[in-house]
């Protein structure tokens, strides 16, 4: 069972109230229209899937039902950090993520 | 290899059994094979098994990080059926359930295939409506299924509740009555034999760390224990598959989730046949040993630890005991969490990837195991041929950026 903070609430709660949103930080294309179907295949269906850690959405929806970001390593389930969406985490693996086939300006990562 | 018969058995039993012959080699690694697959389970032997059987590629290595059958085909709930609604899965599930169906005579090896008939029941009207659109498209697809009313389920599956009483009673059902379970670790230990007698050398505790490539293309696999030379790399990773592709250097649409099951204590033979529901998501078998094998969800964040947490228990319980309250007070012995390889529309991936001569078979997600000979035999013929399996070709990677994906996640039989 993990307990996770909410940064929101600025409590630790159970893993039942929250919901798990796969992978954050995945900036949507700015011009989706433009987009060719392998940037758009990119975007909506590629993720990077760690053995280690992972920057992922939470959504509290048993609670304040906000969304906010955690750092968290998939081998040990350890939880490092929740963070507001908008700012930086501050655990990162050092391996270079991998680029995306993606070209075209991307917005704005949060 | 010795053939297994009763005859042998009988002529061993003179010797307390002492001297039956090991079922496979502990091989030293060649420098180069024909083939590399990666990863030892269900999919990955009986991949190396049909390549020797069929395409007469017997300089073939199977390298596994742990021992044999010990992932996904360890960890599953055993269930076979092919009874999926879309053209391209029924037709690759189909095939699996063909190979299936001789596949103890084949390998020589009693995989304890019993098509004890698979039951999905239905809670809702639409329920009701989806599962006679997939019986009848199953039918089309020359796969069998039936669909039942409430009072015949109720006749065939006596312990079940059917009353009105509970929250979301029994409607119908459909059946396949060719599904059924098969032995788990069986039927990786009878690829494996099979295999290893046509000349594959199955290589354990040895971990692949990485892809050797020449100008881009993959020549080789790079191990714990070394280099080791290949002309094509076939890779049946499951969990890992993601991990895989990384070292690789190409991303795949797929998340890894833990997946759990459970077994209670051994009880009287109560179930004899396989009941999933999806709408209140639990299904339940019974093994020959008498324990109530019983399958929950997938954990909804990713993860590798291989065990799940604890709320989905509960709820696999709650509807479990929906299903048959005479179940209620029955102890659970074991649980157990596995990773499995989800993709965006529940279907494998079976494919050739951005590295030339390196193949992937993975995506299988929570039902891969009802598939282990036929995805098997299709990854097999397009190792050696070098092009796609017919049947394998609609599940190329490249569906998730032409869009022609498979969409089995809201019409499979039960949830993934």
């Amino acid at each position: 069972m993990l307990h996770i903070f909410c940064p929101h609430c600025g409590e630790l709660r159970s893993e039942e109230e929250f919901h798990a949103s796969g992978q954050a930080h995945i900036p949507r294309p700015l011009d989706p229209g433009s987009c060719t179907d392998a940037e758009w295949g990119d975007y909506m269906f590629f993720r990077d899937n760690p053995r280690g850690l992972h920057h992922e959405l939470w959504n509290h929806v048993a609670g304040c039902r906000q969304f906010f970001n955690a750092t968290r390593n998939t081998l040990t389930y350890e939880i490092l950090e929740t963070y507001l969406i908008g700012s930086k985490p501050q655990f990162t693996e050092q391996a270079a993520p991998l680029t995306t086939t993606a070209t075209r300006e991307l917005g704005e990562k949060v | 290899m010795q053939r297994y018969s009763g005859f042998g058995l009988f002529k061993h039993s003179l010797s307390h059994h002492e001297n039956w012959q090991k079922m496979w080699r502990t091989p030293t690694p060649k420098k180069v094979y024909d083939v590399i697959i990666v990863g030892g389970g269900g999919h990955g032997l009986a991949t190396a098994y049909y390549l020797a059987k069929e395409h007469g590629i017997t300089n073939v290595a199977v390298v596994e990080k742990g021992w044999l059958g010990g992932g996904n085909t360890a960890r599953n709930t055993t269930i076979v059926r092919s009874n999926y609604l879309w053209d391209e899965s029924a037709h690759l599930y189909e095939h699996a359930m063909k190979l299936w169906e001789g596949l103890s005579q084949d390998l020589n090896y009693n995989v304890m295939f019993s098509q004890r008939g698979v039951y999905n029941l239905c809670h809702t009207l639409q329920d009701i409506r989806d599962s006679e659109r997939r019986v009848s498209a199953n039918r089309l697809n020359g796969v069998d299924g039936e669909l039942l009313n409430a009072k015949q389920v109720a006749d065939e599956i006596p312990y079940l509740d059917c009353s009105k009483n509970t929250r979301y009673p029994v409607m119908g059902a459909t059946v396949q009555r060719r599904g059924g379970v098969a032995r788990h670790d069986a039927v990786a230990w009878g690829f494996a034999r099979a295999a290893d007698a046509l000349g594959v050398d199955l290589i354990q505790q040895t971990e692949v760390l990485g892809f050797r490539k020449e100008n881009g293309v993959c020549i080789g696999v790079e191990t714990s224990k070394g280099f080791i030379g290949a002309k094509r790399v076939g890779v049946v990773t499951a969990g890992n598959s993601g991990h895989m592709a990384r070292q690789a250097g190409f991303r795949l649409p797929i998340e890894s989730h833990p997946l759990q099951a459970l077994v209670s204590e051994p009880i009287k033979p109560i179930i004899d046949s396989v009941i999933m529901s999806n709408a209140v998501h639990g299904y339940i078998s019974q093994s020959d040993k008498g324990d109530l094998v019983i399958g929950a969800g997938i954990d909804g964040y990713n993860g590798y630890g291989q065990r799940g947490s604890y709320p989905v228990i509960e709820h696999t319980i709650q509807a479990i005991v929906e299903m048959f309250p005479v179940l209620s007070r029955v102890r659970m012995n074991r649980q157990w969490g596995g990773i499995v390889d989800t993709t965006p529309d529940a279907c494998p991936i079976i494919s050739k990837t951005p590295v030339p001569n390196l193949f992937f078979n993975c995506g299988w997600g929570t039902g891969g195991f009802k598939a282990t000979p036929g995805s098997g035999n299709v990854f097999a013929a397009s190792l050696a041929k070098g092009e796609m399996h017919p049947l394998a070709a609609p599940f190329s990677i490249d569906r998730f950026h032409n869009g022609a994906l498979i969409d089995e996640h809201g019409a499979a039989a039960v949830a993934h």
